[in-house]
């Protein structure tokens, strides 16, 4: 091989391994979608993460089922569509897939209607759940209108894509 | 009306409600048994949300307003504050008012609720700078709607996160806790403002847990069902003494799923529950609770392995802290 080339196939490589090592990063530091990533959402507050000991100032009581499940860690933000419906985002990352399908599947209820995102999905009316791989995601709208739904969906959607 | 005479004759005679032993003793014993009876009251407006789906500021007042004179028998509504003020030993004293904001936005006790009883208190002579609505910290306050306030000569809105807890662990059967310095030093008096709703430990989160929001700790109270842990907790003398009214948020609650805020499971019974029995005021919000969860086709509390217990260990000779047997009560509702 000429010299030429293996300088092009070193350089190719070590780019490929920059980006490879510099995306993993990003999914690691943040499944939280940035604000204006998805359509009309904007990321409203810092994220705040919570080791399972401290879940409790978070969740209180409910900390235990979550607990109980494996939850290894819980990251949280504030997000508003259109500067106008405000929803909370919840991340529980578990120690197996398992418990996010424990959790998953203990809330649900006769009226929950399944939708296509991660392994499984829940939706409400102003509620979207889904789990993925050892992730379980809950977002959470506190007004209902026309709009919620689909755009609880969307952001769904853009954080499944960050998992 | 009852007169401030009347009134002490009958408490001298010993005429009066159960609760009214560490209470404000505003009520009087409805039968004329040897048993006295916790008067609790619940008033409902069924208007209370409008079509968008808010309260309606002007009908929260009113609903309040209502129920407190149906609680006192005080036609002015200035005169039964003046009274709760006075039975409490409160005048010129702080007055704290307890919130309950854990559940986050959605599900926590209604700013206009709490601001409404700020007036109230005021017009019946309280100054503005002895009046501290609390809770454990402002994120939880700020999820009520309410805006943090420090200044000496307003209405003062701040947690436990700002003035601290005690040093000194306190002890009361399996309960080691340490008390926000708001309860132990700043209040004479304290109104608890629980909202109604569901717990997936408890059973019922409503006017004895909300003391969980006064120590360091509350994780600590959690094990087997929060049982005794609540009732341990309320059985503190300080939490006795000062905890002397509750004025239960029953205006939106969740009926599962809760504590937290589930859209999913989310109703607005429209009403406010008032007493100063805990007990009977959460044995008869359990009652709510289960008759809703039926309606919605779910198990009662009893069938899906979770009812509160800790309401009859808080009833029974060891706690003293109230009635749960129904007999025993006096439900007024309006």
């Amino acid at each position: 091989m000429k010299p030429l080339n293996v300088l092009f196939a070193v350089s190719l490589i070590a780019l490929l391994a920059v980006g490879a090592i510099s995306g993993c990063k990003k999914k690691i530091a943040t499944p939280f979608p940035a604000s204006g990533a998805i359509a009309g959402w904007d990321k409203s507050s810092e994220t705040r993460i919570f080791e399972p000991k401290d879940l409790w100032q978070y969740i209180d009581g409910d900390s235990e089922q979550y607990i109980q499940a494996g939850v290894v860690s819980t990251s949280t933000s504030d997000y508003k569509y259109k500067g106008q419906l405000e929803a909370v985002v919840d991340i529980y990352t578990m120690s197996g897939p398992n418990g996010a399908q424990t959790i998953l599947e203990h809330g649900q209820t006769k009226d929950a209607n399944t939708v296509n995102i991660g392994d499984q999905g829940l939706m409400y009316a102003q509620s979207v759940t889904f789990r993925k791989g050892v992730h379980l995601v809950r977002i959470v709208a506190y007004q209902s209108s026309t709009e919620t739904a689909p755009a609880l969906v969307a952001l769904a959607h853009g954080i499944e894509a960050n998992l | 009306m009852t007169s401030r005479r009347e009134f002490m004759k009958e408490a001298a005679t010993g005429a009066l409600v159960f609760g009214s032993q560490n209470g404000l003793a505003l009520t009087r014993a409805l039968d004329s048994g040897s048993k006295p009876k916790s008067k609790v009251v619940i008033a409902r407006d069924p208007a209370l949300h409008g079509t968008d789906g808010k309260l309606d500021s002007a009908r929260v007042s009113a609903l309040l307003d209502r129920a407190i004179s149906a609680y006192t028998s005080h036609n002015r509504t200035v005169d039964a504050w003046k009274r709760i003020v006075l039975e409490a030993g409160a005048k010129d004293k702080v007055i704290g008012l307890k919130t309950n904001g854990l559940g986050g936005k959605g599900i926590s006790t209604h700013a206009v609720l709490v601001l409404a009883i700020a007036e109230r208190l005021q017009q019946a002579g309280v100054k503005p700078g002895n009046i501290l609505i609390w809770d454990r910290n402002a994120r939880d306050l700020q999820a009520c709607g309410l805006t943090i306030n420090t200044e000496p000569n307003q209405v003062r809105c701040y947690g436990s996160d700002v003035s601290g807890f005690e040093d000194t662990i306190e002890t009361w059967g399996s309960s080691r806790v340490r008390f926000s310095k708001i309860l132990t030093r700043e209040c004479a008096m304290v109104i608890n403002l629980p909202i109604l709703k569901d717990h997936s430990m408890s059973g019922v989160t409503f006017a004895l847990k909300n003391m969980y929001g006064m120590i360091e700790r509350p994780q600590d109270l959690h094990a087997t069902g929060c049982n005794p842990g609540i009732a341990d907790l309320n059985a503190f003398s300080v939490i006795r003494q000062k905890i002397k009214l509750t004025i239960g948020d029953a205006m939106t609650s969740v009926y599962e799923g809760g504590p937290g805020f589930r859209p999913e499971h989310l109703w607005q019974p429209n009403a406010l529950i008032i007493g100063e029995d805990r007990v009977a005021i959460d044995q008869i919000a359990w009652g709510i609770l289960d008759k809703k969860r039926v309606e919605m086709g779910l198990k009662t509390l009893e069938d899906a392995r979770r009812p509160p217990r800790y309401i009859a260990t808080a009833a029974d000779s060891t706690h003293a802290l109230g009635v749960n047997d129904p007999q025993r009560m006096k439900l007024i509702e309006i």
